[in-house]
């Protein structure tokens, strides 16, 4: 059997004092894209950053692997350069540095890492222009800082083009739909499928099933309060989409159901 | 490059652009630490308070003054410098006003004030005694120790376009490329080289622009100061490299009071760049300099200032006060002058670089980046006084506060009557780094003609989480993520420097804010 993208068991996860994250399993494999679905403070976005490595949340219990290696010794940006992506649903903005040489110090840092060489100005600018057509994004707004100004759906975008840009083996998408109109949200879809394939795992955070019309996922989970209460395949989006959230809420006796 | 025109304009852009990538700094290894917030404010710490590595002392016997301030002392320093008795007279009528005058304590700053008597107010390197007639005579210990700073003393280093004037303590210790400007009718040299070569020059504009009286610390450098450099531009001429003057202080207990002049006659232009290092040291020294620079019709003046004195140690024992006074004036209509300071060292410092817009159609330019790290403290800004008509201002301040540091922004803006159609817009914006620093601003902004406008924005901001979790999250390092983001905080002032310079700026910026966020 061969070793799993990501690997999580019994994830528990507290937040200034509350907790989040109470008892995730989780496997990704690559080449699957694995969609998380849940209501408003389930957890999702946690989920998100605890991957990511963000320092605020604390795991209390469980274990994740990242293909193989224990993810929770590593810091975020080695995540990164190991090859872990956040797409993020609200991404900063960084005043006066440009998008094209912050992409740059990332790319250059992640060859670092691997014991690479560096990419020249010339390669990179190449490499630019190629990924930022796959998103439909101006490469003008590159030399802006980095989302300065940028509208909403240029944000998520250009976090498309960041991705494609960085060539990751695990893309984790918080919500990148959210703010999206249909138009934005195709080019969205596209640019992510373009990256699918089989040196590659996906997990994608929505809280509507419309995103998973356009990127159609392998598997979906429901995250409920911190568990995921129910895994299936595509068509258990539809479910949730027809049934709401409610209908696989516990019903508080312990029964199971849910 | 000699074939730009002719490249298709995409090819032209991209060269533009490779070359925009190229000058930027390139993001560093990535650290293994864990992965908690104590962590990454440590690296915080360290990444912004690596040592100061300026803080060498260059063991060379040392001509001095006792300690300490009478007319004696400053008869002794005209003496040393060969003087004519008009300026030993205006050296003596400025000390006996400073005798005068308190100490200013108006400024947000808090210090022990400097013992006027236990400071050496002259030391030259003892080979200076018989003066070297050219850059082969020069000690070889001191062409060491610039070499140690990076300075592009010797003429074969000069290939990097710059001519250098270096003040070593109180004395100059040699001028590149004298020559060939001379040959354009440039003088590039000492100030007390100008006295004695060119004294009409120097007492036409000595003390006119920062006059002997105009406060305590500009009061004592006319008494005493010792050297500094004097550049004079005539008609015409647009200085063909950039000038540039590098001090530092070495002798022990010795304070520094260099004096500049620089006069751009009309249609001239020149570039000048200015670097100060000194040791460490744990006492505090005292650097009181003045500039003085005058613009007349057409004419124009960029001074531009890297400030690395000794800071301080981590604790704030030590370092330099920099109480400097720098003031330009627009004479001439038409005529510009910009002043751009990056301003990283010093353990207090108190300086507002001004501009006396009097030329009508004049512009005045202020661009600053200050950081404070530690128990650093500046108190700095500019004033912009606009007399003539359609004269122009632009501040563009930015304040990096780090550790326990203390930073100020203080400007005036004066619209005077006759000022028709004055322009000022003014951008002031403060960086937090933790929770133990401080940013502080007051603006004032007089105006008293009804066509003038001023305008004023303000901001402050702090490094976020969120920023640095984003770099991080993209493969960036703390440490790199926080230059980064610093970089571009002070993107619109770096512009402004001379490439070299700002290469410099960003490499320094580094540098002092190893270890910060606390």
């Amino acid at each position: 059997m061969t070793t799993p993208l990501l690997e999580i068991n019994n994830l528990h996860v507290n937040v200034e004092g509350n907790d989040i994250l109470k008892g995730v399993n989780l496997t990704v494999n690559l080449g699957e894209v694995h969609s998380i679905m849940g209501p408003n403070g389930s957890g999702k976005s946690t989920l998100a950053c605890v991957l990511a490595g963000h320092d605020a949340y604390e795991v209390t219990e469980g274990e994740i692997y990242f293909m193989g290696q224990d993810l929770l010794e590593l810091d975020a940006d080695q995540r990164a350069c190991a090859g872990i992506f956040l797409a993020f649903q609200y991404p900063v903005e960084i005043p006066g540095v440009s998008t094209k040489f912050f992409l740059k110090a990332a790319v250059n840092a992640m060859r670092k890492y691997r014991g690479e060489e560096e990419l020249d100005a010339m390669d990179f600018l190449d490499l630019v222009e190629e990924k930022a057509a796959s998103v439909k994004l101006n490469t003008d707004l590159l030399d802006r800082g980095v989302n300065e100004g940028f509208s909403g759906g240029e944000k998520k975008r250009a976090e498309i083009f960041q991705m494609a840009m960085l060539n990751p083996k695990l893309c984790i998408l918080d919500e990148t739909d959210s703010g999206l109109d249909i138009d934005a949200l195709r080019i969205v879809a596209d640019g992510v499928n373009k990256l699918r394939g089989k040196d590659r795992g996906f997990v994608v955070i929505t809280h509507y099933q419309r995103l998973l019309d356009h990127i159609v996922p392998d598997f979906v989970h429901v995250l409920i309060d911190g568990q995921i209460v129910k895994s299936g395949g595509k068509e258990l989006a539809l479910v949730l989409e027809e049934k709401g959230y409610v209908a696989f809420e516990d019903c508080g006796t312990g029964c199971g159901c849910g | 490059m000699q074939d730009e025109k002719n490249m298709p304009s995409d090819t032209k852009k991209r060269t533009q652009e490779v070359e925009l990538l190229a000058d930027m700094p390139e993001a560093g290894t990535l650290l293994s630490s864990s992965n908690t917030a104590t962590q990454d404010t440590q690296l915080l710490k360290e990444t912004f308070n690596e040592k100061y590595k300026w803080g060498f002392v260059t063991d060379i016997e040392a001509d001095s003054a006792p300690p300490g301030l009478d007319e004696s002392t400053i008869a002794f320093i005209s003496a040393k410098k060969e003087e004519p008795q008009w300026l030993l007279d205006w050296r003596l009528k400025a000390y006996k006003h400073w005798l005068t005058m308190e100490e200013p304590d108006w400024a947000h700053l808090k210090y022990n004030k400097p013992n006027y008597d236990e400071i050496i107010f002259y030391s030259a390197p003892k080979s200076m005694e018989n003066a070297p007639k050219s850059l082969d005579e020069v000690d070889p210990k001191l062409l060491e120790t610039y070499k140690k700073l990076g300075i592009p003393l010797a003429e074969h280093a000069a290939l990097a376009g710059v001519a250098v004037d270096a003040v070593f303590d109180s004395v100059s210790v040699g001028t590149t490329y004298q020559d060939k400007l001379a040959e354009i009718g440039i003088i590039f040299c000492p100030i007390s080289e100008a006295v004695r070569e060119h004294p009409e020059l120097v007492k036409k504009y000595l003390g006119t622009i920062v006059p002997y009286s105009d406060n305590y610390y500009a009061t004592l450098n006319s008494a005493v100061f010792t050297d500094g450099s004097f550049v004079y531009i005539p008609k015409g001429v647009k200085c063909p490299m950039d000038l540039s003057t590098y001090f530092r202080i070495n002798a022990k207990s010795s304070g520094q009071f260099e004096r500049t002049l620089i006069i751009a006659e009309e249609g001239a232009s020149v570039s000048y760049l200015e670097g100060c290092t000194a040791p460490m040291r744990d006492e505090n020294q005292l650097h009181a300099a003045v500039v003085e620079l005058v613009a007349l019709d057409n004419a124009s003046i960029k001074y531009s200032t890297v400030q690395n004195w000794y800071p301080g140690d981590e604790n704030g024992v030590g370092g330099i006060y920099n109480f400097v006074t720098k003031r330009g004036k627009c004479q001439g209509k038409s005529s510009r002058i910009t002043w751009t300071q990056v301003e990283t060292g010093s353990a207090v410092t108190w300086k507002y670089p001004s501009c006396i817009l009097l030329g009508d159609n004049s512009v005045g330019e202020f661009y600053s980046v200050a950081l404070t790290n530690n128990y650093q403290q500046a108190d700095t800004g500019t004033k912009m006084i606009h007399i003539g008509k359609n004269t122009r201002s632009t501040i563009v301040s930015k304040g990096i506060s780090a550790g326990h540091g203390q930073n100020i922004y203080r400007g005036l803006v004066r619209i005077q009557k006759g000022a028709e159609n004055a322009r000022n817009y003014t951008q002031c914006d403060s960086m937090l780094m933790g929770d133990e620093c401080g940013a502080h601003t007051f603006p004032y902004i007089e105006v008293k003609n009804k066509t003038a406008k001023a305008e004023h924005e303000a901001s402050t901001s702090k490094i976020g989480e969120d920023q640095l979790f984003y770099c991080n999250q993209r493969g960036i390092s703390t440490e790199d993520a926080i230059n980064m983001i610093v970089n571009g905080f002070c993107k619109e002032v770096f512009r402004e420097l001379p490439m070299e310079f700002a290469v410099e700026a960003r490499r320094l910026l580094e540098v002092s804010l190893e270890a910060s966020v606390g």
